[in-house]
């Protein structure tokens, strides 16, 4: 009842599951940011919740929209979110399917997916929200963890570098890929909204603050402190292509990596089915 | 456009592509015709052998019938993409070997929970690991038992030649739809490879079921609730507006989460279980030949079931009082006819191509003072029909 109360003020509280208020997400989390950009970038763009499922996989991020967001969601298994996406795509391609969940999930144990997604083009959206740690479990190092941090398994500190995963997923082939971080809350909507609007695999990255795992080993404890990092170290990405690798160590590319036109997977598919009736002469018989 | 398989526009495609008669091929062609005629729209897989025959003919046959065929980057990627088309509607199915089988683990799990229907077909090869990957096998009894984590049921079927491998691959199809759940074909790569003569029916000659939909916006609201008493929720497709909530973790009848509320769980994994126990007897199937009047019973499944077949004819040939129990349906396994048989034997023997998996449930079932024996070959190589015959004139 608390609950309802509270979220009852929140003026897109229409596109939330009531019954599951409040969420579980720590105060001071990113993931908030993110399903009210969502929401607000669905309002926009004037979308009916029915048109859309929302499909994640395991990790705080995966809890962002599911069971919070009032559409079908379907919370699969860690790293396969994706996969499952592309089923539920091939089933309803009127569909906006969308993906939202974390770095370690989409990026580590289900990078491979993320990369043949982004291959076959297929026109899901990814919003994908990398808080550089695995948070669910306890604050882990993770393959997004910057160089250098602390997390409880690399406690003298993190000797890996990190994946880029905007750069990574656009080399793969995808239609659309954007990085920003909570801080950059209208960019990040107008990017959702472009996202959803794009016809073919598109990807969001969202930069986001955990500071109970991250930012307290990492000498940001308060989630503000986070916000102030994300701002002082965003580079452009026209600044960002003037600066050498050493230079960019440690700073986060924001922008629009790609924006493109590309053959869309389920709109190829169907246009094959197409093509081997007419091969095969399968139309109505009626007609001939 | 979600098909179903027993559409007009189906039947009509269905009967021009594939006349009724005799054909001659492989198993897995068997197979994956199989899943045509039952409605199988929708097939995600990854090459492997002895598997792969089945994924090309599915690619091959799959668009002119309106469906898709997908090859994902992995078999994990596999079952996710048809659990994902499962929730939208498609009759689904996927194919694999024992290494293949092992990676989809996880998602199965993930489907006995959401009670997802869709059909997995496992091709046995030899093993463990890569093992000998062209040959065939029967390790995999306990893999499809319980290759998945946590206290589930699970069905499946074992053919044992080329046409019932065609009919066995629609009952799993209508055993998925009925009771909502994942059902495997524990298939192998002896029959998977043999090619022999099958008969393709007509359509009308061929009865498919499909899922149970919500007959209200009240059923709609409990997609993991029991409003008909038998245990089988009806499934709030993706897509219509219900805002289904689906989760592998525990959740209540209204698909929401909680894993706090040891009721809650109990509830939901009971009868997950209680669907498949309450609809055994319509579940398992079985063959039994000249268990009349016999003294030594072969118990055998899949591939080992033909030259079990035939050392029992040479056996009563011989005079020796020899029958047969083959299990179609191995799990859950037919335990009352296994224990009936067992009364008026004085020995069993049990030959499979492994070093004994079905003889254990075997043993669940009969009581200690019968001869329990196993027959068993590995190495890829099938057993001959004077092997099984030898052990018979041992105990006889």
């Amino acid at each position: 009842m608390m609950a309802v109360k509270i979220y009852s003020k929140y003026d897109k509280v229409k596109y939330l599951r009531k019954e599951a208020l409040p969420t579980a997400l720590c105060p001071g989390c990113g993931g908030g940011t993110v399903l009210n950009a969502f929401a607000n970038a669905l309002d926009e763009l004037n979308l009916d919740p029915r048109d859309v499922v929302v499909v994640s996989g395991i990790g705080c991020s995966a809890w962002i929209a599911s069971p919070y967001f009032l559409a079908d969601t379907l919370h699969t298994t860690h790293g396969r979110a994706i996969a499952f996406a592309t089923g539920v795509k091939v089933g309803l391609p009127d569909k906006k399917v969308v993906v939202i969940s974390g770095d370690g999930d989409l990026a580590s144990i289900g990078g491979n997916h993320l990369l043949h997604a982004a291959r076959r083009n297929i026109d899901i959206t990814v919003i994908l929200v990398n808080n550089f740690i695995y948070g669910m479990t306890g604050g882990q190092v993770a393959p997004t963890t910057p160089f250098g941090a602390i997390t409880t398994t690399s406690p003298y500190r993190n000797i890996e570098h990190p994946l880029q995963i905007s750069e990574t997923v656009a080399a793969a082939g995808a239609s659309y890929v954007a990085r920003w971080t909570t801080a950059h809350i209208y960019q990040l909507i107008t990017s959702i909204k472009k996202a959803l609007q794009v016809k073919g695999f598109s990807l969001v990255e969202v930069i986001s603050q955990c500071p109970v795992q991250y930012g307290r080993r990492n000498k940001m404890k308060e989630p503000a402190e986070m916000l102030r990092w994300f701002l002082k170290n965003s580079i452009s990405l026209s600044k960002a292509k003037k600066m050498s690798p050493e230079e960019l160590e440690g700073k986060f590319i924001i922008g629009e990596i790609v924006n493109r036109q590309r053959p869309e997977f389920t709109e190829e598919i169907n246009k094959l089915i197409e093509e081997v009736a007419d091969r095969y002469g399968l139309g109505d018989d009626n007609a001939d | 456009m979600i098909i179903r398989g027993d559409e007009p526009e189906q039947l009509r495609l269905l009967r021009k592509l594939y006349k009724p008669g005799n054909y001659f091929m492989q198993g897995n062609e068997a197979v994956a015709y199989g899943a045509l005629f039952a409605g199988c729209r929708f097939y995600a897989g990854y090459p492997i052998t002895p598997s792969s025959e089945i994924a090309e003919t599915m690619a091959r046959e799959l668009p002119k019938l309106r469906g898709y065929y997908l090859q994902m980057e992995d078999e994990i990627g596999s079952i996710a993409a048809m659990i994902g088309a499962s929730w939208t509607g498609f009759k689904v199915m996927t194919a694999t070997a024992g290494p293949g089988f092992s990676l989809m683990q996880e998602n199965l799990g993930y489907a006995v929970m959401t009670e997802t229907p869709l059909v997995l077909v496992d091709v046995q090869r030899s093993g463990p690991s890569t093992g000998q990957a062209t040959k065939g096998a029967q390790g995999d009894f306990f893999q499809a038992r319980w290759g998945t984590h946590g206290d589930h049921p699970i069905i499946a079927v074992s053919p044992v030649s080329v046409e019932d491998a065609f009919w066995e691959t629609i009952r799993a199809f209508n055993m998925a739809e009925k009771l909502r759940t994942p059902v495997i074909v524990l298939f192998d790569g002896v029959i998977a490879h043999t090619r022999e003569q099958i008969r393709i029916p007509d359509v009308s000659e061929v009865e498919i079921t499909y899922r149970k939909l919500p007959a209200s916006e009240k059923e709609a609201k409990l997609p993991f609730g029991d409003p008909h008493g038998d245990g089988i929720p009806p499934m709030p497709l993706f897509g219509r507006g219900y805002f289904t909530h689906v989760t592998g973790s525990t959740h209540k009848e209204n698909g929401l989460r909680d894993v706090y509320t040891q009721e809650v769980h109990d509830r939901l994994v009971r009868r997950i279980h209680r669907k498949i126990e309450e609809h055994k007897e319509e579940i398992q199937k079985w063959d039994e030949y000249f268990t009349d009047d016999m003294d030594i019973l072969i118990v055998s499944w899949g591939v080992s079931a033909r030259p079990s077949l035939g050392a029992v004819l040479k056996a009563r040939e011989e005079g020796i009082r020899a029958g047969i129990f083959v299990p179609k349906t191995v799990h859950p396994f037919p335990g009352k006819r296994m224990k009936e048989l067992s009364k008026n034997v004085r020995a069993i023997l049990v030959p499979e191509m492994n070093l004994g998996q079905l003889i254990l449930e075997v043993q669940r079932y009969v009581n200690d003072n019968i001869v329990i024996k196993g027959v068993n070959k590995i190495g890829g190589v099938p057993l001959r029909v004077d092997e099984i015959l030898r052990e018979i004139r041992g105990v006889a």
